[in-house]
Order: structure tokens, then C-alpha cells, then sequence
């Protein structure tokens, strides 16, 4: 089968593409950013998905099956282009694919979408709303991009569409939300509060996306591995120190003296837990993690000394 | 002999066996706790051990709580316990769960439907998490009992709590989602009767105006002014289990009829909590 991979130019996106040809499929990849090393036969079209020239690949390469893991979240990019990537970045995969004979599209979506809240239930099903955005109206255009690829489930029947919403991912390439939040060697967080977090490591994330093009999916799908750890724990079993701060004051210092430029609605993220349900999956691909919690964390440990 | 070693901190015995028994209580729950004792909903055995010992202290020698049936409570699988509260606020439910720890061979961790505000503010959203009691929402009861979990429900809610001292051994309105879920899950319900939280706090006066001022249902107050619980003696009752046969769809009128059957069982338990408990002292 041919696989087209979107946003290999990120770590976890590599795995995936690498994973799916020793799997024997022909890989290609895309994105704006470059991938200096890879493989001679595994063809990167290094073009900006939403110009002309993306959908050109799309037409002289007539890929079988389309994984989506182009989108970027609130750390990364910000403002209106965010958007114009996520939302008009995935219409502009799923027009392609249909446009040009694909039969499967598998959008990596992420488990943010449930947003995090006080009173929400503590494991997430794939039937439930989004309820975050009133607190951090910056994950409207992923809970968009989303939907839109849900929607493609009844609009496009005959297309084969699987939404998956991963969980955070930790491993070697030190890269994503939980990474990032990691990257010092004080940790802060919100005093009096310590929700569970829940991760899968890279190459289990990976094994598990490419189980989906495997087992052509259809449908919406929670990814999780491991149990969820409360965030204090994964704190202290990488090394780091827990720094527990009043949220008027963290929220006063976001983005001054050293701290992330995150938005205020993302303080939710460390008050609340977002943790999915992802039995479905399991039951759907027969996925178990190779990685338990305690050894990712110990692994992440002992590849990071705290900068 | 044992010899402490210079970061050992040392204990008087009698605080050391305290703390040894809560711990092998906690060490013997029969919960899937992970290599650093956290189970799949953020219960920590280490919170779980600071938090008994605070009630093992109010259970055996604060409020001398006796419990009368504990024994009637599977010792394993999925179980609902249901209660009347006794006033004030929601220390029976604190007891309950002390009981389930203290007097059950092996020991179970009975989890409560805590109120929403818990979870909105620092520090008790944290602490409720970690000891397994998780917020009130039909979809959390559910999955602990699909989980072969103890659960705890108070059916009579906030508007249990606030009863006054007068209206203590009263039952005001029962819910029917427990009945319903129960039904849905086929779950044995385990009614229990409690007495001796309107003598610990017996409230004379609840104040919503205050309470909305800080974000908690009503603030109770007390002859003596704020609602610090009194040394009062607390017995619970516990009956035999109860199976209602049924899909959890069924009408009003038959869920209601369910309902009634528990209630009368729960009013049935607290007159014997309270005749066999005799004064608050």
C-alpha cells in the first residue's frame, strides 16, 4: 500500500513513517520543514500542504491511504496562523484525498479535545462533546480540525476515516506538550492542585498509528497506553523539582522571567485532569503498550539531564 | 534488634503501631496500585495512609464510632453503600469510609460522590482525587462499579447534610439515580443507618448567602457559632444486602418503589443506630 505521511517533519511523524516501511508499505512524506536524512526510498515532498503544490503530490502520486499529523498546537504556533494550519491544513488533506482516490485517512488528532475541567468525568469517551474552549478558546481550531475530520465519517462514506485522539507522548525526540512542559529543571505548578496526566511513549504512539492504517480503521478512537500518573509524580520520577505556586501569581508571571508565553486557558491544563477512555481502541486493534509508565518515565529520566 | 539508622526518624511505639496498622490496612486494599502505589483513578496509597490516620483518630477515639453489621459488605466485587447523612456535614460519610477500612477483613476502600465545589478548589480537589473520592457524576459511579469498586451514596445529597439538629433522625428525599444505576450495573445495594453527626454539629442555622459568597453550597452554624464538630459518640448500622432484579429503564413508579424499600430499610437502621447507641456522650 502506498502511504502518504503529512508532518513528517516531526519526530513522532519519522517513527510512523519508518514503522510503516518495514512494515513493506511504500512510504512518502510531507511537510514544510525538511528531513535531511531519510531513507533514499522514502520519497518527502518538502511543500507547504496548503499550496498547489500539495495537492500536485496527491495527484501524480495517488497515495492509498493519508495520515494526517500536521497539526500544531498552542505552544507552537500562534494566533491565526494556527488556525489557518489546523482547520484549513485538514480540509485541505481530506478535499485532496477525495479528489484523488485515496481510501483511507488517518487524522492524529489529540486528547486535548475534551478540554480540562472541573467538573468534567475523569475518563473521557469518544461520544462526548468538547467542553474546554470557554477557558482556552486557543484549542478551538484543533477541536475544529477535528470535528471536520469527523464529519468526513458521514459526509464521505466511502472514504475510510479514523479520528484518533492521542494522549501526550514522551520518549527520546524530547519533543510535544509534556516534553516541553519538562524542559527545566523546576517544574512549576499550580499550588494545591495535581492532575493525572496520562502519555504513551513515541514508539508505542507510533506502533498504535500505525495499527490504525493496518487495521483500517473507521471511526473515532481514544489512544492511550498506561494507567494516567498524577503530574507531581512525573515531576520527580524525571528528575525535575516541583515548584508549587499560587495561580494568580503563575498566571502573572506566563510568558516573563524564564516562563513559557502560554496562554492563561492553559493553566486548566495543569489544574485538571484530561484523561481518555481508550478501550475502544484496544478492542478495535488488540493494542497494548510495550512501555509501562514507570519505565517511560524512568527512561525519559535517564535521557534528560534538566537544562 | 533493630537498629535505626541516622536518617530514621524515631517514633514512640504506640505511634509507630498506629501508623503500622493504617499502613498495612491501606497496603492490604485490594486495588490495582501501580510501582509508586497510584491506582487508574489517582488514588495514592500514600495520601491514603496521612488521610486514615486523621480519621482512624476521629473514628476510634474522637467520635468512638461503633459499627454494627460491617461483616454484611461483600468483601470483594462491585457493591453500593447507601446512607443517610445525620447532619451538619458529610462526617458520617467520613466515618463510613473509616469503617470500611478499619473493621472489613480485607479492608475496602469505600469511594464517595464528593460535591462539584471540591473539586474547584486548591488543595481539597487535590486530596479527594488521591483518597479515591471522585466528583459526584453518574458517569464516575458507573465506571467504579463496572470496576468492581465500593461505592458510597448518600441519596438524600446536599439537602441531607443540611438538616437541622431538630430534623436529625429524619430522611428528607431520596434520589432515584442510584436505583437506577444499580439496576443497570446489578449492583447489591448495602444500606446503612448513621447516627450521632447532628450531635457533633448540631446545626441550628445553614447560611446559603455565606455559603455563595464562598463557593460551597451553605455554611452551618451552631448554638456555639461555627460548626467545629463535638466529641459526640457515632454508631452505623449496616443491613444486608439488597438485589432489585431489573435494566435500570424501568418506570418512574417502579424505580420509586425501589427507592422506598431502601429508605424504610436505612430509617429501619438508624432506630436501631440510635437505641443501641444510647446518648451522645
Amino acid at each position: 500500500m502506498k502511504v502518504l505521511v503529512v508532518g513528517v517533519g516531526s519526530s513522532l511523524a519519522r517513527r510512523v513513517a519508518l514503522g510503516l516501511r518495514e512494515q513493506g508499505h511504500t512510504v512518502l512524506g510531507m511537510d514544510r520543514r525538511p528531513w535531511w536524512d531519510h531513507p533514499k526510498d522514502l520519497q518527502v515532498f518538502e511543500v507547504d500542504l496548503r499550496k498547489r503544490a500539495a495537492e500536485d503530490v496527491f495527484r501524480t502520486q495517488r497515495p492509498d491511504c493519508v495520515v494526517h499529523m500536521a497539526t500544531v498546537n498552542a505552544l507552537s504556533v500562534q494566533g491565526e496562523e494556527r488556525a489557518r494550519i489546523n482547520v484549513g491544513g485538514t480540509r485541505a488533506i481530506f478535499e485532496h484525498s477525495v479528489g484523488h482516490g485515496v481510501k483511507q485517512v488517518v487524522f492524529v488528532g489529540r486528547h486535548t479535545y475534551y478540554g480540562a475541567t472541573s467538573d468534567s468525568p475523569l475518563y473521557h469517551t469518544e461520544d462526548e462533546p468538547p467542553q474546554g474552549m470557554g477557558s482556552f478558546s486557543e484549542l478551538a481550531d484543533l477541536v475544529a480540525a477535528d470535528l471536520y475530520a469527523a464529519n468526513m465519517l458521514w459526509r464521505e462514506p466511502k472514504l475510510t476515516t479514523s479520528v484518533l485522539r492521542l494522549v501526550y507522548t514522551l520518549g527520546p525526540s524530547q519533543t510535544g506538550t509534556l516534553a516541553s512542559f519538562l524542559r527545566g529543571k523546576r517544574v512549576p505548578m499550580v499550588l494545591g492542585f495535581d492532575p493525572l496526566f496520562q502519555f504513551l511513549d513515541e514508539g508505542d504512539a507510533a506502533r498504535a498509528i500505525t495499527l490504525a492504517v493496518q487495521k483500517k480503521l473507521r471511526g473515532i478512537f481514544n489512544v492511550a497506553g498506561p494507567p494516567p500518573v498524577p503530574l507531581s509524580t512525573i515531576v520527580r520520577q524525571t528528575g525535575r523539582t516541583v515548584v508549587p505556586m499560587p495561580e494568580p501569581l503563575l498566571a502573572g508571571l506566563l510568558g516573563r522571567f524564564g516562563f513559557p508565553a502560554l496562554p492563561r486557558g492553559a493553566l486548566e491544563h495543569i489544574k485538571f485532569p484530561i484523561v481518555v477512555d481508550a478501550s475502544a481502541f484496544k478492542e478495535a486493534t488488540g493494542f497494548a503498550p510495550e512501555v509501562s509508565e514507570v519505565e517511560a518515565l524512568r527512561a525519559y529520566a535517564k535521557m534528560t539531564a534538566p537544562r | 534488634m533493630r537498629v535505626h539508622g541516622p536518617g530514621e526518624r524515631l517514633q514512640s511505639p504506640t505511634s509507630m503501631a498506629k501508623d503500622d496498622s493504617i499502613r498495612s490496612l491501606v497496603d492490604r486494599l485490594e486495588l490495582p496500585f501501580n510501582e509508586w502505589g497510584i491506582d487508574p483513578y489517582g488514588t495514592s496509597k500514600k495520601h491514603l495512609v496521612v488521610f486514615f490516620t486523621a480519621l482512624g483518630f476521629l473514628y476510634r477515639t474522637y467520635f468512638r464510632v461503633k459499627a454494627v453489621g460491617a461483616h454484611s459488605v461483600p468483601k470483594r466485587g462491585r457493591a453500593m453503600l447507601v446512607g443517610n447523612h445525620s447532619g451538619g456535614y458529610a462526617l458520617d460519610g467520613a466515618m463510613v469510609l473509616a469503617s470500611m477500612l478499619l473493621e472489613l477483613d480485607p479492608p475496602r476502600l469505600a469511594q464517595g460522590m464528593v460535591e462539584k465545589f471540591i473539586n474547584i478548589l486548591p488543595v481539597s480537589s487535590l486530596w479527594a482525587s488521591r483518597c479515591g473520592q471522585l466528583t459526584g457524576l453518574p458517569e464516575h459511579a458507573e465506571r467504579l462499579l463496572r470496576d468492581d469498586r465500593l461505592l458510597m451514596v448518600f441519596p438524600e445529597g446536599a439537602r441531607g447534610t443540611a438538616k437541622l439538629y431538630k430534623e436529625r433522625y429524619s430522611l428528607v428525599d431520596f434520589g432515584t439515580g442510584f436505583m437506577r444505576l444499580a439496576l443497570k450495573t446489578k449492583t447489591p445495594i448495602v444500606p446503612l443507618g448513621f447516627v450521632g453527626g447532628a450531635d457533633a454539629v448540631p446545626t441550628v442555622y445553614n447560611s446559603k448567602t455565606l455559603g455563595k459568597l464562598l463557593g460551597v453550597p451553605y455554611v452551618p452554624f451552631t448554638p456555639y457559632g461555627v460548626a467545629a464538630p463535638l466529641p459526640a459518640k457515632c454508631q452505623v448500622h449496616y443491613g444486608a444486602p439488597m438485589v432489585f432484579e431489573g435494566t435500570g429503564d424501568e418506570e418512574d413508579v417502579v424505580i420509586k418503589g425501589y427507592v422506598d424499600q431502601v429508605k424504610q430499610a436505612i430509617a429501619s437502621l438508624v432506630e436501631d443506630a440510635k437505641s443501641a447507641r444510647g446518648g451522645a456522650l
